[in-house]
């Protein structure tokens, strides 16, 4: 499906970067967006009662590779980003060898354009090894493209890596951004689920919001000494949310994301024991995932990112306490905003698709994703269509199945996903 | 009946009531020189035994032996598991060869509600991880109902390590469920925040609570947890929290001494305490077969099929 010049017919075009949110037509020719005098003689996609909007891009996918491929690869990894209408992901460190050198940056890289279903931007390790101690060599990885630096998993263990870290990062010509996991080490050692009336029941080892709220407080505190650039991954807590939002009124230079699972699930759906929602940070209580719904509507909350947390059957086929912790996300990530908060009123999608393209793409970098969706920019978009009722169960893209959503009923599902012009997912399905 | 026991929290008041029930009627055949009834004859059962625990597996064992089921017992040390075969893979071989019931033992909370959902066999839950223990609480029960003759209004109190204890989970759901006033005592590290949810009352102080007492309970201090800071030492424990003689003194006449066994002598209970005619660990531990066998008559015998009372599919866990 590489036709040269492709005109989506009737389409709900939302394009926050270009602030519009209208029904018309959109012409692609030679990879670009063009404009309606190039419609002539291409292929036409009715896209009437459908929404158009510029290609998701993920701030925190887990490829797994190199490494870990028995659980994911970059190209099972980004043709579930494809399918899930992304065209650009954020790859994080936590491979083998970790990301902390740029040859690690460039074979993902290389990997994921071989693949041509989706642009990975490697997420470069602040710590060599992830182990928290010696600076990773962040110069070096910048020089190469590197926007945004995790030790996602292992949460900074200490303030003092944290300050030298976004004091260091202020020498690149160009902004970085510090990603950290904010749960503080000791307090979730040994935990499984959130601490709280259900963990007692079912004698899970808690890991308590007090775990997130001291590191997002201590990282907020240090962002403010320095004036570094932070960005807290996947808040799970009220009260995180009320520093964040305190912190952004302050003037101090933070983001915060969410992910799809947090937004829609609490701690009473483990009662089953269902190793699919065991995650990092654990799901909460439903005023923490109201919080997180209020904080990501007004804006406290920059971005909606998946944590895809892909893992092997029998990793997750495992008793509670050795299961491996993560779901996978990419492929319901969008229906799962449009089910949970969009059809409820709780969000418009004009501010879903700011949170899960525009701003993931500035804080990326990746400045041909995201919009503006105008004549010259690249053709980096997906086609949704909000009518269609989907059930989410295997096969998945993923190489992985340990869906959290596993069996629930979601509306709305992608249709087409195009990268620079090419359809990456055609008809629902990843065309390569 | 349920299909299988997992939780108390699957039992009402009126399947307690049946299980003890049931097993006041085999308690007899303990007391037999011929101890063996042929309920279970052609039944193959389980002892899935992932944890070490010798005094619930031959409790488990002589339940079966005595309604002449076939017993096999599966232990980590000599089995798969050890090699590193995974609790669904072990789950299937022991379907595949046929077993009608397993009793699991587990150190990880949840997984015997796991095995139901690979195997087809009624599975017991024999204690996992810090989650449940519920033959433990139902043999307690008997012995409670027993020796004082009810147990709804009883007043126990449940002393020691509440957050890392199974047997503690429980007893707590089943006294609770039978009517009865539970409080938790224990050192505030030591008893989960959230436990008022479970309709009990929370107490840091023994003194204050024994002289009202029909049942006190002790349970094992687990000495590694010193370890982890939940208390500065087993010497301060003993002081602030074991049933010394001076407190068991302050026990109404015809209050209970309970333990569920392994005793630390000296530690959570003196060596004198146990030894008191109102103590009847001892009467726990036989109580216990009792129990297992009603257990297994009920879920697996023609117990199964009669009618009584039954708590409906997917109830588990609702609380």
């Amino acid at each position: 499906m590489t036709a040269d010049r492709v005109v989506f017919e009737g389409a709900r075009v939302i394009d926050p970067a270009g602030g519009t949110d209208e029904v018309r037509d959109v012409v692609v020719a030679a990879g670009l967006i063009a404009g309606p005098e190039e419609a002539e003689g291409a292929e036409r996609i009715d896209a009437r009662g459908m929404v158009l909007a510029p290609g998701l891009v993920d701030l925190h996918t887990h490829l797994r590779e190199p490494g870990f491929e028995h659980k994911e690869t970059v190209v099972t990894g980004t043709r579930a980003a494809a399918v899930g209408g992304y065209t650009a992901v954020a790859a994080m460190a936590n491979t083998d060898p970790v990301t902390d050198h740029a040859a690690i940056v460039h074979e993902v890289r290389d990997l994921a354009a071989a693949a041509g279903l989706c642009d990975v931007f490697p997420v470069g390790a602040i710590t060599k090894g992830l182990r928290g101690e010696a600076l990773a060599e962040m110069g070096e990885m910048v020089q190469a493209g590197v926007r945004v630096f995790s030790d996602d998993g292992n949460c900074l263990p200490d303030p003092r890596i944290l300050r030298n870290a976004l004091t260091y990062a202020k020498a690149f010509p160009v902004e970085v951004v510090l990603a950290d996991h904010a749960e503080d080490a000791s307090l979730v050692a040994g935990g499984h689920m959130h601490e709280g009336p259900r963990s007692a029941a079912l004698g899970l080892a808690g890991r308590p919001a007090e775990a997130e709220e001291i590191v997002v407080a201590r990282d907020l505190a240090v962002a403010r000494a320095t004036g570094g650039r932070l960005h807290l991954c996947h808040l799970s807590t009220a009260r995180a949310v009320d520093l964040v939002r305190s912190a952004k009124a302050e003037g101090i230079r933070v983001t915060a994301e969410v992910t799809p699972h947090h937004l829609t699930f609490t701690d009473e759906d483990l009662r089953t024991y269902d190793t699919n929602l065991k995650t990092n940070p654990p799901l909460r209580t439903v005023d923490d995932r109201d919080a997180l719904r209020g904080g990501l509507a007004d804006g406290t909350i920059d971005v909606i990112a998946t944590d895809h947390a892909p893992h092997a059957v029998e990793e997750k086929e495992a008793e509670f306490d050795v299961s491996a912790p993560g779901t996978i996300g990419l492929e319901t990530a969008i229906a799962v905003i449009w089910t949970e908060l969009v059809e409820p009123g709780l969000l418009s999608i004009g501010r879903a698709i700011e949170a899960m393209s525009t701003t993931p793409a500035r804080i990326l970098g990746a400045s041909d994703h995201g919009g503006p969706l105008e004549p010259g920019r690249p053709a980096n978009l997906f086609l949704f269509d909000p009518q269609a009722t989907w059930r989410v169960e295997p096969p998945f893209a993923s190489k992985a199945r340990n869906s959290a959503f596993l069996g629930r009923v979601l509306r709305g599902s992608v249709q087409a996903t195009m990268l620079r012009g090419t359809l990456t997912v055609a008809g629902g399905k990843a065309t390569r | 009946m349920n299909e299988h026991l997992l939780s108390m929290h699957d039992l009402t008041a009126a399947d307690v009531t049946r299980i003890l029930d049931t097993a006041e009627s085999f308690r007899e055949v303990g007391s037999r020189v011929i101890k063996k009834v042929p309920a279970l004859r052609g039944r193959t059962v389980v002892n899935l035994f992932l944890e070490n625990s010798t005094r619930t597996r031959i409790s488990f064992e002589l339940a079966a032996k005595r309604l002449s089921a076939d017993v096999i017992n599966f232990s980590s040390s000599g089995s798969s598991v050890a090699k590193g075969e995974s609790l669904k893979d072990t789950a299937l071989t022991l379907q595949a060869m046929g077993a009608d019931a397993i009793v699991i033992r587990h150190s990880s909370s949840g997984s015997p509600l796991q095995l139901t959902r690979w195997v087809d066999a009624h599975v017991l839950n024999a204690g996992d991880g810090t989650h449940e223990h519920p033959t433990q609480a139902l043999l307690d029960l008997y012995t409670m109902r027993e020796k004082l003759g009810r147990l709804g209004g009883l007043r126990v109190a449940i002393v020691g390590d509440v957050l890392h204890s199974r047997v503690a989970r429980s007893l707590s759901f089943g006294l609770v469920t039978m009517g009865a006033e539970v409080t938790l005592v224990g050192p505030p590290t030591l008893i989960p925040p959230d436990a008022p949810a479970w309709g009990v009352q929370v107490s840091y102080d023994i003194d204050g609570v024994v002289a009202k007492l029909d049942v006190c309970y002790m349970l094992r201090v687990q000495k590694e947890r010193q370890r982890l800071e939940y208390f500065p030492s087993v010497r301060e424990y003993a002081r602030l929290f074991g049933l010394t003689s001076a407190r068991a003194a302050l026990l109404p006449d015809d209050a209970l001494i309970m333990h569920p066994g392994p005793m630390n002598r000296g530690v959570e209970i003196d060596s004198d305490v146990a030894d008191l005619p109102e103590s009847v660990i001892e009467e726990q531990v036989t109580n216990g077969i009792a129990i297992r066998m009603a257990l297994l008559y009920l879920l697996l015998g023609s117990g199964a099929s009669g009618g009584g009372p039954s708590a409906p599919e997917g109830r588990a866990y609702d609380r």
